[in-house]
């Protein structure tokens, strides 16, 4: 019974988004205001039936109704409770129900978070979402239903992917999405601006929070499935350049270039044709993410849905949306004009040039990730591309970019006069070579080429970032929320700099295989193998390792690394023992018995690798701050109020009519 | 004003959104894996026949002419969906299809093929013969990663191809007749 009522809400709300998008778009396309005011009661209709259809499911799953296929698929009886709700986004079909949940409740936060915006204007948001939300019904209606019935039912299920019963993974998704639908905002304030003609820079400072909200989010997002891959893959790293890793971090890096863009048209009027194509890019290359993910076009560990009809759909929506709002785009765009000029050394100018890098960033990206599939379009075989194309090319555009970073925030508005801040940028400067070759060759001794300069544009980058606020406070000057959200953004930035330069630079790895009392060192540490015992879990078993860890003679404590089979898929996990101590991981996994009690072990210390995630949350909490500012609200009353006069406004782009 | 580098961007949406199609079109293709078993000899085995537990089976039973071999069991969710598929195709009687019921989870080897067996009772029994492997010692020698999984095996012993995933229709007369019928499939 269930299943059935979540499948039929499922199908009005499909219908409830056709008429959000018709009553939205067509509703101020001919200026018929009963059409327009319709736009909100579907709305709230649509995200009241797609919360039923994921109340109906996570029902289902925690009654362990093995009637459904998708829960005889990805859940079990045995299967822990918390895992049984989460696994409702364990697999394809209820991960594409969480991203159109996710989508509705963004559109009600937009639709009650406007209500001072013109009305015409939102309205036109709302329809550009309600297509978004009618593409991805139809897709899972039609190709991915999750409550389709298994007859005979099954007596229990295949249960959830081993490697996704993990705390880090099952608040994963939820955060990557939100991020992702969240630039699904930004996408329709972009074409919302374009359909009405009245592309000035108010629609960019309407859409300033929920971007960079959704920055928030998807920072929180990819860094989630970092720390995951790191503690339970038990590979030992934090970043692969997997095509689906690859899949999320283009939209972030076009996403970052479009929250500074967005700074610039807000502040000055300037780069709107720019930032329009920027908010469309970061939705469209989220769509394309999610295409190269469920199509399995691209082969990765994540591709668990391989389906070439689902393909065709995603490739088709693709071209409706991305090819859509381009035209519109290459119609529209050529009205504007930029009045305002800047000078070079401006802060304008600096922010151009980390919009170009950033762009330039996702494009190598983009292109490590297409070139099996252009290869193959052309016929030339197959093509992989790993980490030897993408560190090195990535570098080269984020060293300029760290190195300009923190000249720019000193940069004043329009003028060049860097030479004003020069002294303490030298200062500055000066402090960070000092600290960073401190780092590099006192503490750690060691090092590659690059390793110095990452440490010292990284520090450089902490350091500078808290002049502002300092002189700030000396002159008892207020902070407003959103340069404080920058400064700890940008302070996050230089943590993970650093972060990543050291782990890089200084981790050190070895595999030994060990038999009981067999000692090895690594990095300081000593370990003693103890041997191995059984263990017995909800739905697995496994072996747990014991290995006693001393740093010069002196206990630091003792590890267990894990190896589990469970038992309904059949599948290994290795669950490496992970410890912090004195500011490193220190990682143990047991790899394969070799026999004789012997087993291969893996041994890895890596400094300072936590502070790579934390550099991330500390971006975020920037993002939350700069995004709560009190700017955007009082603002948004004020021009709504008075839209022609505001002070500021660019007469080239005033409505038309 | 002009509009032409203002079409850029949908240009290269058009040739990345026609390198996608090709890739699509392109895509069934890579969902077959390249066993590295193809072209090696089937593995070596004898197991009990699940009809008759006393009487044992070997590959040599089996050499000289084609044959299908089947990895399944009543645990296996897809097994139960790909069934109908596999009592339909087996009508035709172009080849003999090979099932072995891999690891099913019961307390004795009694009670294992009693469970293999009410499926089959339960389904149809699509199969020429079914094999006994309790302890999936078979299955890991064909180097199956999860049922089903469906191999071709040729007169020589000699296995031509491996599908992973539910066998379907199309796939049947397009991989395992079409060799059969010495007309293989150009890709």
């Amino acid at each position: 019974m269930l299943p059935e009522l979540g499948h039929f809400a499922l199908i009005l709300a499909l219908l409830l988004a056709a008429l959000q998008a018709f009553f939205g778009i067509a509703g101020p396309a001919f200026a018929r205001d009963r059409w327009t005011s319709a736009v909100i009661p579907a709305v709230a209709g649509q995200f009241v039936m797609i919360g039923t259809a994921m109340a109906c499911l996570i029902a289902s799953f925690v009654s362990n109704d093995f009637s459904v296929l998708y829960i005889a698929e990805n859940s079990n009886s045995a299967l822990p409770l918390f895992y049984r709700v989460t696994a409702l986004w364990g697999a394809h079909e209820g991960s594409l129900l969480l991203w159109i949940f996710l989508l509705a409740a963004w559109t009600v936060a937009v639709a009650f978070g406007s209500g001072r915006l013109p009305r015409r204007f939102s309205a036109r948001v709302l329809g550009v979402l309600g297509v978004v939300s009618l593409g991805f019904l139809l897709f899972i209606l039609a190709t991915s239903n999750p409550f389709l019935r298994l007859d005979p039912a099954a007596p229990d299920g295949r249960d959830l992917n081993p490697l996704l019963q993990d705390v880090g993974l099952a608040i994963h998704p939820p955060i990557l999405y939100t991020g992702y639908v969240g630039f699904a905002v930004a996408f329709a304030f972009a074409c919302a601006a374009m359909l009405e003609g009245k592309m000035d820079q108010y629609w960019a400072r309407w859409t300033r929070p929920w971007t960079t909200s959704a920055w928030a989010f998807l920072t929180v997002g990819i860094s989630l499935g970092s720390w995951w891959s790191y503690y339970e893959l038990g590979w030992g790293g934090y970043w692969f350049w997997d095509p689906v890793e690859n899949a999320s971090f283009m939209p972030w890096l076009v996403g970052t270039a479009l929250i500074h863009s967005l700074a610039v048209t807000d502040k000055r009027g300037l780069f709107k044709s720019w930032t329009l194509l920027l908010a469309i890019l970061a939705f469209s290359l989220s769509l394309l993410g999610t295409f190269l993910v469920r199509s399995g076009l691209l082969q990765s560990v994540h591709s668990f849905a391989a389906d070439p009809t689902r393909g065709i759909f995603i490739l088709a929506f693709l071209i409706i949306m991305v090819g859509g709002s381009l035209s519109l785009y290459a119609w529209r765009a050529p009205l504007l004009k930029s009045q305002a000029g800047f000078e070079f050394g401006a802060r304008e100018s600096f922010l151009l040039f980390n919009n170009i890098l950033l762009v330039i960033a996702a494009a190598t990206v983009f292109g490590g990730e297409m070139a099996p599939l252009i290869s193959d379009a052309l016929g030339l075989g197959g093509v992989s591309v790993g980490p030897q194309y993408f560190n090195p090319t990535f570098a080269l555009s984020m060293i300029p970019l760290l190195a300009l970073l923190a000249i720019g925030v000193h940069a004043g508005w329009k003028r060049g006069r860097v030479g004003d801040s020069k002294q303490m940028l030298l200062v500055t400067l000066g402090v960070s070579v000092v600290i960073g070759l401190a780092v590099v060759y006192v503490i750690y001794s060691n090092g590659k080429l690059l390793t110095p300069v990452g440490a010292i544009l990284a520090v450089w980058i902490i350091v500078t970032s808290f002049v502002d606020p300092i002189d700030r406070l000396r002159r008892k000057l207020s902070l407003s929320r959103s340069v404080l959200g920058m400064t700890v953004a940008h302070i996050g930035l230089g943590v993970f700099v650093l972060s990543v330069t050291a782990v890089e630079s200084f981790t050190v790895e070895r595999d030994v295989a060990m038999g009981v009392n067999d000692k090895a060192a690594l990095g300081g540490f000593e370990f003693r193998f103890q041997g191995v015992r059984g263990e017995e879990g909800p739905n697995y078993d496994g072996v747990v390792g014991s290995v006693v860890v001393t740093r010069g003679g002196a206990p630091v404590t003792v590890m267990s690394p894990a190896k589990r089979n469970y038992w309904v898929t059949r599948s290994d996990t290795t669950e490496a023992a992970i410890e912090m101590h004195g500011g490193s991981n220190v990682l143990v996994a047991l790899g394969e018995s070799l026999g004789a009690g012997k087993w291969s072990i893996r041994f890895q210390v890596r400094p300072l690798v936590n502070f790579i995630w934390l550099g991330a949350g500390i971006m975020a909490l920037g993002a939350g701050l700069a995004a709560s500012d009190r700017r955007y609200r009082v603002a948004r009353a004020q021009e709504a109020a008075v839209p022609a006069s505001a002070p500021g406004a660019n007469p080239a782009a005033q409505p038309t009519r | 004003m002009k509009i032409g580098k203002f079409l850029i961007p949908l240009g290269a949406f058009v040739l990345l959104a026609i390198v996608l199609a090709i890739g699509i079109k392109h895509s069934p293709e890579k969902g077959v894996i390249a066993s590295p078993f193809i072209g090696k000899a089937a593995p070596q085995f004898s197991l009990p026949d699940l009809s008759q537990p006393t009487k044992s089976i070997t590959t040599a039973d089996l050499k000289g002419r084609w044959y299908a071999v089947n990895f399944f069991g009543s645990w296996c969710y897809a097994c139960r969906q790909e069934h109908p598929t596999l009592m339909e195709v087996s009508r035709s009687r172009v080849l003999p299809i090979i099932g072995f019921d891999w690891k099913e989870q019961a307390d004795s080897a009694n009670e294992q093929d009693d469970l293999g067996r009410a499926f089959l009772n339960q389904l149809g029994n699509p199969y020429t013969l079914v094999l006994a492997d309790r302890d999936g010692r078979t299955a890991i020698n064909y180097g199956v990663t999860g049922a089903p999984e469906t191999y071709l095996v040729n007169p020589e012993g000699v296995i031509v191809y491996k599908l992973t995933g539910q066998i379907t229709k199309e796939i049947w007369e397009k991989e395992f007749v079409a060799r059969v019928q010495g007309k293989p499939d150009k890709s």
